[in-house]
């Protein structure tokens, strides 16, 4: 893959993706730093969404980056060094709780229609939009149930697709302490 | 108090303690050349905006100052580019006002709109684009304290001709709290169970090497660096950022390592078993093959900058700090282990089980004897410029600052000078900028001016800034710039020589196009011509006694010199080449 493409080679992303979520300030150009940063020193995103936090002074950018174009740590202190980012937590794939949104309009004509219908159920996705010869569909669920999707409804004929590109919490269970917090305490823990 | 948004910037530079700007206005700066005129601030008019960017680097390298440089928008902004780029490689504090296009007419592809903070994003450590006049103090304290402290680094701030224009009520940021920077925590203290771990393996080590590089310069860590270094008697090896770092009069030292390196820094690097990296990057020019770089070496490496560490070579124990602190705790952690000052150590401690150095600096000492550097000026044969660099060397004052411009006579100057001080070397060293030594040693004479300025410069380099001799001169500013003329792009075809088979691409100039003498003097300065080594020594006598005016002297150099040793590019330091080869020699 190019350095820093957007978008993995096709299939789901493997053991090679970590997420990565950073708070930035709500800053005019902050989201370019950010994703010029990743382009200059040749790091691969996956995927990437932004929003806006509770609070209106930051945004949140969920990355999920691959860890085979550099080291999760180089990302990571490069990406502490530009001056808008406030925070930095890193988790690993079997540490989270991922969530996607996909929204897809896809051909299904009267004789069709019954079936995709089914599959949305069963996937518990909504119908949002109907017409004559296509229906689109939403469905939130975890990434690899997304795929899942993905792949059994490209045979009735996909006219449009778009995903969000996934945003994360870590897992309950799991102790607080391995999300780490890289800024904010960055000033004591001596990055050794 | 009501002021313009020009009237605050020029008072926010003041109360910053500004004293110098180097710039050139332009429509979308005009209204803060307006204030100017009231300021206690000198403002030098520059003939180019690259040579404001480089003054302004030469003043930060040898005062330890941010420098400031001004110019307006457009291509007054993009000429500034190259000097931010150099900044930003070699860590210096720059800050740059830029005038932008009022904030109505940006994105309508105004008359001399240019979007350079988007341009300058990746080469700046931040910068700014000020949209309400209100900002102006705050942001310009910012761009202050982010340039300044942690690793330091060039910030831009671009001003729309409307906000320099608008009213605002004035005030001053009173501390760092009324700064808007939730996202900037710089390091200073490193973590202290790393720098007992530090400590230890110093006492373990059988053939330590102290690789100091320009975050000692930036700590201002001299002082710290000799302590430590006495104390262990560890030798030190200073990269071509930190030459005069450490004396090279002291026995300790080694010299510069890397691809034109001393065989003997470049060769204990190679054989060390213990590498203490002190505000060095493992650039490639210093590594050479990094797989093949030390390979015996555990490595203890402190960097201010977090990201430094393990970027290129993992470190045994790495530790994110301020370089002259961090120093200083680990000389104090190697007392508690039992090493006292003057290199003692008590009986029964740590200190006291650890190897004798002395078989390692008899390594060290043989191979300087046997590997020196050498050249031959063959009598009534072509000037050596070795033989230039170590006159001015030797009829100069020992604090002299020394600027070199990027190539073969940049190399002689850092192996053929004798740096005893810091902030006596300035140079462009990660981004090799041609161009950089007649500006940065204006700037550098601005800043001291009790000192002596040499630049030494290459025929190429010379013919890329040499128009801000004008400005040295309208200003009274007497630098003294020695061109190494060889009549070629020497460094390219040495290049070429070497490795595409003496085939020479685009790289001869001509010794006597232009006529240096001529242009020195038609830019106000005084030229003088050496042709043979006899003329060498008058020559610099004469321009010593001159205090001005800028000096230029021509110094006609053997075009076929080649710098050695050389470790060529992508080889292992293992690989160095002393010097030529049978029959080369002569050439
Ligand atoms: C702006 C810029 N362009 C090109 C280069 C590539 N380059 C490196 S050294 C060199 C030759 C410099 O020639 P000169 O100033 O005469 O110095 P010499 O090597 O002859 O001492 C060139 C072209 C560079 N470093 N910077
Ligand atoms: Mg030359």
């Amino acid at each position: 893959m190019a350095p820093s493409s957007i978008g993995g080679p096709g299939g789901p992303v493997g053991v090679r993706h970590h997420i990565v979520t950073v708070t930035v300030e709500n800053k005019a150009g902050v989201l370019a730093r950010v994703a010029g940063l990743f382009s200059r020193r040749g790091f691969n995103i996956f995927s990437l969404a932004v929003a806006p936090t509770d609070d209106e002074r930051f945004s949140r950018i969920t990355i999920v980056v691959d860890v085979e174009s550099a080291p999760l740590e180089q990302i990571i202190r490069q990406l502490d060094k530009l001056v808008n980012v406030v925070a930095i937590s890193e988790l690993a794939p079997e540490e989270a709780t991922e969530r996607e949104l996909l929204l897809a309009t896809v051909e299904a004509g009267p004789d069709e229609r019954g079936q995709v219908i089914q599959l949305v159920g069963v996937f518990e996705g909504r119908i949002v939009d109907v017409g004559r010869e296509a229906i689109t569909i939403m469905l939130a669920g975890a990434p690899n149930k997304i795929d899942d999707f993905e792949n059994l409804i490209r045979p009735f004929g996909i006219v449009e697709l778009q995903r969000t590109g996934r945003v994360a919490l870590p897992k309950l269970e799991r102790r607080t302490t391995r999300l780490r917090t890289i800024a904010g305490g960055a000033g004591e823990d001596g990055a050794g | 108090m009501r002021l313009t948004g020009a009237q605050a910037l020029i008072k926010s530079l003041e109360m910053q303690g500004v004293e110098v700007i180097f710039g050139l206005p332009g429509g979308a700066i005009l209204p803060v050349y307006d204030p100017i005129l009231d300021s206690t601030i000198r403002h030098i008019l520059v003939r180019h905006e690259q040579g404001a960017g480089h003054m302004a680097e030469g003043y930060a390298h040898v005062t330890g100052r941010p420098g400031v440089a001004m110019v307006t928008s457009g291509p007054g902004a993009t000429n500034i580019v190259t000097p931010l780029a150099d900044a930003a490689m070699d860590s210096v504090p720059l800050v740059v006002v830029t005038g932008q296009v009022a904030t109505t007419a940006i994105g309508t592809d105004a008359f001399q709109e240019c979007p350079i903070t988007g341009v300058t994003m990746d080469i700046t450590k931040h910068n700014w684009l000020v949209t309400d006049a209100r900002d102006i103090p705050r942001v310009v304290a910012e761009a202050f304290h982010v340039a300044t402290t942690g690793r330091p680094g060039p910030v831009l701030i671009d001003v729309p001709k409307d906000v320099s224009n608008s009213q605002m009520d004035w005030y001053w940021p009173s501390s760092l709290d009324d700064l808007d920077l939730p996202g900037y925590r710089p390091r200073t203290e490193g973590d202290p169970s790393a720098i007992r771990a530090a400590a230890e393996l110093i006492l373990r080590a059988e053939r330590p090497v102290i690789y100091a590089g320009g975050g000692i310069l930036k700590a201002r860590a001299a002082d710290a660096l000799r302590e430590f270094a006495e104390r262990t008697g560890v030798p030190v090896v200073t990269t071509l950022m930190a030459r005069g770092a450490f004396p090279d009069s002291h026995p300790l030292c080694l010299g510069m390592p890397g691809m034109h390196g001393n065989y003997t820094a470049v060769t204990a690097m190679q054989h060390a078993d213990l590498l203490v990296a002190l505000g060095s990057r493992f650039d490639d020019r210093v590594t050479g093959k990094v797989s093949a770089f030390a390979p015996e070496a555990k490595v203890i490496h402190v960097d201010i900058d977090p990201a430094e560490l393990g970027k290129v070579r993992r470190a045994d124990v790495a530790i994110a700090g301020d370089c002259r602190i961090v120093i200083e705790e680990i000389v104090e952690a190697l007392g508690t282990l039992g090493l006292e000052s003057g290199g003692s150590a008590g009986s029964g401690t740590t200190a006291a089980d650890r190897p004798d150095l002395a078989p390692w600096k008899a390594q060290l000492s043989e191979w300087q004897q046997r590997f020196p550097l050498t050249y031959r000026q063959e009598e009534g044969g072509a000037l050596k410029p070795q033989l230039v660099v170590e006159a001015l060397r030797d009829s100069t004052p020992d604090d002299t600052i020394v600027v070199a411009g990027v190539g073969q006579h940049q190399m002689w100057a850092s192996q053929y000078w004798r740096f005893e001080h810091p902030y006596t070397w300035v140079n462009s060293g990660g981004a090799g900028t041609m161009g950089f030594a007649v500006p940065a040693a204006i700037g550098a004479k601005v800043g001291r001016p009790d000192k002596m300025v040499w630049a030494i410069d290459g025929d190429g380099c010379f013919q890329m800034t040499a128009q801000e001799l004008v400005t040295a001169s309208a200003e009274r500013i007497p630098v003294k710039i020695a061109i190494l003329n060889n009549a070629y792009l020497g460094m390219v075809r040495q290049w070429q020589e070497l490795f595409y088979e003496e085939r020479y691409s685009e790289v001869y100039l001509s010794p006597d196009l232009p006529d240096y003498v001529k242009w020195a003097e038609a830019m106000g300065c005084i030229g003088m011509r050496v042709e043979t080594a006899e003329e060498v020594a008058p020559a610099i006598e004469k321009a010593n006694s001159v205090d001005d005016r800028p000096v230029v002297i021509d110094f006609r150099t053997d075009a076929f010199e080649k710098v050695y040793p050389m470790v060529p590019s992508g080889a292992s330091n293992d690989d160095i080449i002393v010097g030529p080869s049978e029959g080369e020699g002569g050439r």
